[in-house]
């Protein structure tokens, strides 16, 4: 699966797509797959503020919770409101799949991220 | 196969088959057609002899006695305080034969309560758990299957009773139809050597191909028992929940002379509940997961899940929870600590699933 490249990518996988202080939040094909058939997504409100490294959500599968790592700061603008009752569509189309829209407080933020290249070679690491 | 393979009390165990689909595909699969289990992690204790159903009747708080040769039962095996060492199923064999089955978790505390407490009975106790691999074939088409590869007739055969038969190959194979998925299915019983236990499993594969057969894994498996409300133990049974408290008294022969636990689940029942074990189907958005604390409408804690998970087939969010009895109502409402929000559910009749009987 390739991962885009002008995506960057949290080892806890997510993957962020910035245009200027703009970006879309989602998790990445391999987290879809770790997962299992997604059953349910638990999103910030419009408006909420999250702190990069910290939970702002929640993934189920039918067999586990995962908690969903803020890539970057800011403030939520516009939440995926279609995953609330077809959370597969993750599992099709994980990168097509966003989850949140972000007001970005510090881009730079997204520097400290991985590649597309880096996050391939991590997952492989994993034994993913 | 391409398994996703999990620890499961010190088993390397399949948790789902994500070529077949992934756990929803198989659970459906199970529902409507036919799925196979490599559940070879279960443990079976052998009981022979001329005093084999003395010590059952001891052991276990159904009543063995009532058993034809050929036939099964849901038991239990309890602690003098009425609480549970472990589910099983009583098989019997012949005239003096007995086969406990019993959970993989709690192979070895069983096989040694077992032993430990049949001492003053004339009969053997073996623990047979390393001889044999048991492959469940589970579902309304598990019979097709099976039978295209056994010289058994299945259709004679009932549920809960068994029969032995060839199995792809394999003569006087053990095969018994009964399951842990809340529908009609077989449980083969083949040894347990890798080469054969290997033979067979690849065969059923093959010979289910036109059934559309599914491989099913330790995640669908628990979906499945959940709908059907089947307990799991360590979770809607322990050591410290008793037979009354889980609702298992359908199973508990209280007018049997006597047995391990019967003392104390007279007082129990006199004493009467605190809590019980109900069904909880979520009203908001939600799923209620393993040990998720129960609230009532103000906000205090009343109890605790011990299963929780969306519901394939039923396409729902559901759990079991333990709850004192006014609130067991079915129509009560109470809520479920989700990441420190209280989600609204509604307790609702279980089993949450019964499969259709046959017209």
């Amino acid at each position: 699966m390739p991962y885009p490249t002008d995506f960057k990518y949290t080892k806890e996988h997510e993957w962020i797509k910035a245009d200027g202080k703009n970006a879309t939040v989602g998790i990445t094909h391999h987290a879809q797959e770790a997962l299992g058939d997604i059953v349910f997504v638990d999103l910030p409100k419009p408006g909420a503020e999250i702190t990069v490294g910290k939970a702002f959500g929640s993934v189920e599968s039918v067999k586990a919770v995962s908690d969903l790592y803020a890539p970057a700061s800011g403030t939520v603008t516009e939440v995926n409101g279609e995953l609330a009752t077809a959370p597969e569509k993750i599992n099709k189309d994980a990168h097509g799949s966003w989850m949140i829209k972000l007001a970005l407080k510090d881009p730079s933020e997204l520097n400290r991220l991985l590649s597309a290249t880096d996050y391939e070679k991590f997952v492989a690491e994993e034994g993913g | 196969m391409g398994a996703k393979m999990v620890e499961f009390n010190g088993w390397d165990m399949p948790v789902e088959y994500p070529s077949a689909g992934g756990i929803i595909a198989e659970h459906n699969a199970v529902r409507a057609g036919v799925g196979i289990f490599d559940v070879s992690h279960m443990g079976d204790i052998r009981l022979q002899g001329p005093d084999a159903l003395a010590a059952v009747q001891h052991i276990s708080m159904n009543d063995a006695s009532r058993l034809a040769i050929g036939q099964a039962q849901y038991s239990a095996l309890l602690y003098p305080q009425g609480t549970f060492v472990d589910d099983v199923i009583v098989h019997r064999l012949g005239e003096d034969e007995y086969l406990l089955v019993i959970n993989a978790g709690t192979r070895e505390k069983d096989f040694n309560w077992v032993r430990d407490n049949t001492h003053q009975f004339n009969c053997k106790v073996e623990n047979l758990s390393d001889d044999f691999t048991q492959i469940a074939i589970q579902g309304p088409k598990g019979v097709n299957l099976l039978q295209k590869l056994t010289d058994a007739d299945l259709s004679a055969v009932k549920f809960y009773w068994v029969t032995r038969g060839s199995v792809c190959g394999l003569k006087n194979t053990l095969i018994a139809r009964t399951g842990y998925t809340a529908e009609d299915g077989f449980e083969i019983y083949v040894p347990a050597d890798q080469v054969t236990s290997a033979m067979v499993w690849n065969k059923v594969l093959e010979a289910g191909k036109e059934l559309s057969v599914v491989p099913c894994g330790l995640g669908a498996r628990n979906t499945l028992r959940l709908e059907g409300k089947l307990p799991l133990y360590g979770h809607e049974i322990s050591d410290t929940i008793n037979v009354w408290e889980a609702g298992l008294d359908r199973f508990c022969k209280m007018e049997k002379p006597d047995f391990i636990g019967h003392a104390a689940l007279e007082k129990a029942k006199s004493a009467g509940l605190t809590r019980t074990l109900v069904g909880l189907e979520m009203i908001e958005r939600g799923i209620a997961r393993d040990g998720y604390r129960v609230l009532d409408d103000g906000g205090r804690e009343i109890g605790y899940v011990t299963s929780g998970s969306h519901a394939p087939f039923l396409k729902k969010n559901i759990a079991l929870a333990y709850v004192p009895p006014e609130f067991a109502n079915v129509g009560s409402t109470v809520k479920v600590e989700i990441r420190g929000q209280g989600v609204k559910a509604q307790v609702v009749p279980t089993p949450f699933y019964k499969r259709p009987k046959k017209s």
